[in-house]
C-alpha cells in the first residue's frame, strides 16, 4: 500500500495552511459552536446546548429577509452579467494589443477602496447630488428625484462594485474561443443572433456562471452596500448578523444566521464547481485552432 | 464534348487592408464540376481571395460572378458556397451528427429529411461509427473528414478547402489528396482548394491558378503550368528547376561563360536582354548522344538515393548553383556514377524555357 508522505516541498504550504486555519477555520468553528448555545437574559452566552436557534432562522420574518437579500442579489447578479458580458464581449472583438488596455480600465476601479467607492454613489444620488444636478442643468425644475436609501441603489452599488469580476471572468473564455467557430457557424446559414446562441454562448457559459456566483456570493452576504445605500431601510442578511452582534447583543442568534448564510454560499459554489468540471473539456476544445 | 459551363467568374476583385494589397486585380473563371486550385506562396493573397468567395471579407473593386449573380456583398450565411477551415473549426460542444446537421437546420428543412442526409454524408465519408463522438475524441484524419461532411451535407454550388490536408501527416496526406479527388466526382461540386504545396495542387487538381504578391500569374492545367511556366517564378515554384543566367540571342541563351544554350526565345525578349534558361532536371540525360542540341561536362558533386530515382548534383561552369539531374535507377545500375565523377549532360532545345530574368 501507498502512504501519503509529504515531500519537501509541501512544507512551502505550511504558512498558508497554518494562516487559514488559526484566522478562517477555527474562527468559524467558533461560531457554530456559539449557534447552539442560549442567549443569556442580559445578553451574554448562556452554556447550554439548544437548536432553538437555527428554528428562529426558519421563522417567516428571517426567512423573509433570506429571501429578500436573495432577490436583490439575484437582480444585482443578472444585471452584473448582461452588462458584463457585453464588455467583456466587445474587449474580446478589440484589436489584440489594446485588449490589455480596455481590461485596465475595466478593473481601474479596484485600485481604490470599497468603501470610498460606495460613498461616491451617495454624492451622485443625493437629493441635491450629481444626478439631480445634471438634470438640473438640462433644465429640469421639479422636485429633485428620491434615489438614494432605495432598493434599486444597493443594486446600482452592488452591481458597480463587482462589475469587474465578471468582465474578467466572460473575457478569458471569449478571447480564447477560435475566431473561426463563428465564422463557421455563418458559413453553414446560421445568422449572427443563431451563431451566438448556439455556439458562443454555450461555449462561453462557464466564465458566466463563474461570474454570475461570485457577484451573487458577495451580494448575498454584503452588509456595507445596503446599509450606506440602503439607509438601513432594506435589510440583508448581512445587515441581520451585523445587528444581532453588536445591537441586539443576540450572539447565538447571529452565529446561527451566519451560518445559514455560509450554509447557501457553499451550495452555490458546489453546484458551479460541478457544472464547470462538466464543461471543462469544452473549454479545452474551444481554444484549438486560435494560437497557429 | 461541350464546352466546360462557367460557375464561378472573378472579374477583376481588388482587396486592400489599408495600404496593404492583399489581392490585385484578378479575374479568374472557375468552371462547373472542377476541381480548382489557388496555388502560392504565404502572403501570396490566395486565402483573402478564398474569403471573399465564403462571404468573410468584401472586394474593394471587382464582382464575383455566381452562376451570373454578383455575391460579392452577400453575407456568408446567404450564399450556396461553403467553406471547409484550416482549422476545420468543429463545434466542440457538440456531436458529430449534431455538427454535420447544423447547416440543415439552418435551412429549416423537415427533421426527417436532415436525417436522411446527415445519414448519407456520414457513410459516403466513413463516419457512421462516430456519429455520437464529440469532435475531441477524433483523430486529425476524422476531425478533416466529419468538416468535409458538414459542408458537404449542404450541397453548395462551391465548396471552398483551406489548406484542407496541411494538418495531417506526410502519408495521410497523399491517401486523403486521392480520397478528396474521389469524392469530388461522387457529390459532383465544384471545388476550390487554396494550399501552398504545389505537388498537392500538381495531383488533385483540374486547372490551377498560380499568384504571388496579390497578381494572378498563369491559371491553367498541372501539366501545362508545369511544362510551360508563364514566367521565372513559376518555374521555380512549381517543381524543381535549372536556371542557366545569361542574355538572350536570336536561337537561345548565351551563359556568362559564353556556351550558347539552345531554345525557342519568346518574342518579348530582345537580343541581349537579361534573360535565363531552364530545364527540368527529368530531362537532362547523363551521357547523352552526340546530336544532343545543348550539352555541358560536369563533376558530380553529390548524390542521393530515393529508391525510385538517384539525384545528382553536377557543378558546371553554366551557374553558380550546381545542376540537379534525376536519373532512373534502372538507368543508374546500367552505368553507376560516384560522387567526384567528371560526367556530361545533355538535353534538347525542345526541353528549354526561356523566360526574362
Amino acid at each position: 500500500m501507498n502512504s501519503y508522505r509529504p515531500s519537501r516541498s509541501s512544507l512551502l504550504m505550511a504558512p498558508a495552511l497554518a494562516w487559514l486555519t488559526a484566522l478562517m477555520v477555527v474562527p468559524c468553528a467558533l461560531v457554530l459552536a456559539l449557534a447552539f448555545f442560549r442567549r443569556g437574559i442580559y445578553g451574554g452566552i448562556e452554556y447550554s446546548f439548544t437548536l432553538e436557534n437555527f428554528g428562529l432562522v426558519l421563522d417567516p420574518l428571517y426567512a423573509g429577509i433570506f429571501l429578500n437579500s436573495a432577490r436583490i442579489a439575484g437582480t444585482a447578479t443578472l444585471i452584473a452579467v448582461v452588462i458584463g458580458y457585453a464588455a467583456a464581449y466587445a474587449i474580446a472583438a478589440a484589436p489584440r494589443r489594446w485588449q490589455p488596455v480596455f481590461l485596465f480600465f475595466a478593473v481601474l476601479p479596484f485600485w481604490s477602496n470599497y468603501l470610498i467607492r460606495t460613498y461616491a454613489w451617495i454624492v451622485l444620488l443625493n437629493r441635491e447630488g450629481l444626478i439631480t444636478q445634471l438634470l438640473r442643468w438640462f433644465g429640469y425644475t421639479g422636485e429633485p428625484p428620491s434615489m438614494l436609501y432605495t432598493e434599486g441603489a444597493v443594486i446600482a452599488g452592488l452591481v458597480y462594485n463587482y462589475l469587474p469580476f465578471v468582465i474578467l471572468a466572460c473575457y478569458a473564455p471569449l478571447s480564447r474561443l477560435n475566431p473561426e467557430l463563428a465564422e463557421a457557424s455563418r458559413d453553414l446559414g446560421a445568422s449572427a443572433m443563431t451563431t451566438f446562441r448556439r455556439v458562443i454562448l454555450p461555449l462561453t457559459v462557464p466564465g458566466i456562471a463563474a461570474g454570475a456566483v461570485f457577484v451573487f456570493v458577495l451580494s448575498i452576504g454584503n452588509f456595507v452596500t445596503p446599509a450606506l445605500l440602503g439607509g438601513g431601510r432594506f435589510q440583508m442578511i448581512g445587515n441581520l448578523v451585523y445587528d444581532q452582534f453588536l445591537t441586539a447583543n443576540d450572539w447565538p442568534f447571529g452565529a446561527a444566521l451566519a451560518m445559514a448564510l455560509i450554509a447557501i454560499m457553499l451550495l452555490v459554489l458546489t453546484a458551479q464547481a460541478l457544472a464547470a468540471d462538466r464543461a471543462a473539456g469544452r473549454i479545452a476544445q474551444a481554444k484549438g485552432g486560435a494560437d497557429d | 464534348m461541350s464546352e466546360p459551363r462557367t460557375l464561378l467568374a472573378i472579374d477583376k476583385v481588388s482587396k486592400n487592408f489599408g495600404r496593404v494589397t492583399a489581392v490585385d486585380g484578378i479575374s479568374l473563371d472557375i468552371r462547373e464540376n472542377e476541381f480548382f486550385a489557388l496555388l502560392g506562396p504565404s502572403g501570396c493573397g490566395k486565402t483573402t481571395l478564398l474569403r471573399m468567395l465564403a462571404g468573410f471579407e468584401t472586394p474593394n473593386h471587382g464582382r464575383i460572378l455566381l452562376d451570373g449573380r454578383d455575391i460579392a456583398k452577400t453575407p456568408p450565411n446567404r450564399r450556396p458556397v461553403n467553406l471547409m477551415f484550416q482549422s476545420y473549426a468543429l463545434f466542440p460542444h457538440m456531436s458529430v451528427r449534431a455538427n454535420v446537421s447544423y447547416g440543415l437546420e439552418m435551412e429549416r428543412l423537415p427533421a426527417k429529411e436532415i436525417r436522411s442526409r446527415v445519414d448519407a454524408i456520414l457513410a459516403t465519408t466513413e463516419l457512421v461509427a462516430f456519429a455520437d463522438r464529440k469532435p475531441e475524441q477524433l483523430s486529425g484524419g476524422q476531425k478533416q473528414r466529419v468538416a468535409l461532411a458538414r459542408a458537404l451535407v449542404k450541397r453548395p454550388r462551391l465548396l471552398l478547402l483551406d489548406e484542407p490536408l496541411g494538418a495531417l501527416d506526410k502519408k495521410l496526406r497523399g491517401a486523403m489528396q486521392l480520397e478528396l479527388k474521389r469524392l469530388q466526382h461522387e457529390v459532383g461540386i465544384t471545388f476550390v482548394i487554396v494550399t501552398h504545396d504545389q505537388e498537392e495542387s500538381l495531383v488533385m487538381a483540374d486547372r490551377m491558378a498560380v499568384l504571388r504578391d496579390g497578381k494572378l500569374l498563369q491559371c491553367d492545367t498541372p501539366h501545362a503550368v508545369y511544362e510551360r511556366p508563364a514566367d521565372r517564378f513559376v518555374a521555380d515554384f512549381i517543381g524543381v528547376m535549372n536556371f542557366v543566367p545569361g542574355k538572350a540571342a536570336a536561337d537561345g541563351v548565351l551563359a556568362a561563360n559564353g556556351a550558347r544554350i539552345s531554345g525557342t526565345v519568346p518574342a518579348i525578349l530582345s537580343p541581349g536582354a537579361a534573360a535565363v534558361a531552364s530545364v527540368r532536371p527529368e530531362r537532362i540525360r547523363l551521357f547523352p548522344p552526340p546530336e544532343t542540341a545543348n550539352r555541358v561536362a560536369g563533376i558530380v558533386e553529390a548524390l542521393a538515393y530515393h529508391g525510385l530515382d538517384l539525384q545528382l548534383h553536377v557543378r558546371t561552369a553554366l551557374s553558380q548553383k550546381p545542376f540537379l539531374v534525376r536519373v532512373t535507377a534502372d538507368a543508374a545500375d546500367r552505368r553507376p556514377v560516384a560522387s567526384g565523377d567528371a560526367v556530361e549532360l545533355g538535353w534538347d532545345a525542345a526541353d528549354v524555357r526561356i523566360f526574362a530574368d
